[in-house]
């Protein structure tokens, strides 16, 4: 099946009425749990009103390593399969993956500031969070640099796949290391935060979710199109 | 600083962030398909 819809041709086919219904129902779901998670829910009884932030900042957590298990997955994909697609999926994911880490950083640390008492603290989870940010922009000059050069991309999906290990480091540092950040606090089994509070975050979690596949699969579509004029061009240039 | 400040500044840092690459990547998007049937209508 995976073989199918690595057809370009089959893939925009798909793509072109999928990507407004994602970005719309992203947009909706986020809109609505972001409004439920100001307007609608009580203050935390430690944290008061700045416990709303957790509705942003925990979407942007899990879509900044999910865009990373995104990259790593296209890897795996291009570098068995050697679909171009799927090296072209793995590139998409890079700058949003980026920018949801950025907002993760920044979110978190203006959150820290009223709960712990310090923008920034050299704690693990922090640590390698921002690490993983890092790697993001390695990785996206490294893929810029391999598509400027004519790469078969093999370098930057062998990148991609090396840059994964931070994934469990980052999601454990709060087991491992017992420093400034909260241990785990929300499981897919169990949650220590209230229903009452927790309520809006599956909204938040879907919707930016949806935006963010949405977003991958504009750039994916755009990414297509340069590729095709390119080659037109070189075409045309050649006769 | 009041506490709704910080939610205000989290709030704010992220839509702009999610909007931004939403309409860059849209233009983008459009600007490559528009310039490939351009194109391919030649």
């Amino acid at each position: 099946m995976l073989h199918a819809y690595a057809n370009p041709a089959r893939f925009l086919k798909i793509a072109r009425p999928l990507t407004p219904m994602l970005i719309w129902t992203g947009i909706a779901f986020a809109a609505f749990g972001a409004w439920a998670g100001l307007t609608q829910t009580p203050p935390d009884y430690l944290q008061g009103e700045t416990v709303r932030i957790l509705y942003l900042h925990v979407p942007a957590a899990w879509l900044g390593m999910g865009g990373w298990s995104g990259i790593a997955i296209g890897s795996i994909a291009y570098l068995v399969w050697r679909h171009p697609l799927a090296s072209l999926s793995a590139r998409a994911c890079a700058v949003p993956g980026a920018l949801f880490a950025a907002i993760c950083l920044v979110t978190g640390s203006i959150w820290g500031r009223p709960t712990w008492g310090t923008w920034w603290q050299w704690d693990g989870r922090l640590t390698s969070m921002l690490l993983l940010f890092f790697v993001y922009l390695a990785y996206i000059a490294l893929s810029r640099a391999d598509a400027q050069r004519g790469g078969d991309g093999r370098i930057p999906a062998l990148f991609g796949l090396a840059g994964t290990v931070l994934l469990p480091i980052i999601r454990y540092s709060v087991v491992w290391w017992n420093t400034l950040h909260q241990g785990q606090s929300l499981t897919l089994t169990k949650s220590t935060i209230d229903n009452a509070i927790l309520w809006p975050l599956p909204f938040t979690l879907v919707g930016f979710t949806l935006l963010f596949a949405g977003i991958v699969l504009m750039r994916m579509r755009a990414m297509l199109a340069a590729g095709k004029v390119e080659a037109r061009m070189r075409r045309m240039a050649a006769a | 600083m009041n506490q709704w400040s910080f939610v205000i500044a989290a709030y704010a840092v992220t839509i702009a962030g999610a909007v931004g690459i939403t309409l860059h990547s849209w233009q983008t998007m459009r600007r490559a398909e528009r310039a490939a049937e351009k194109l391919s209508r030649r």
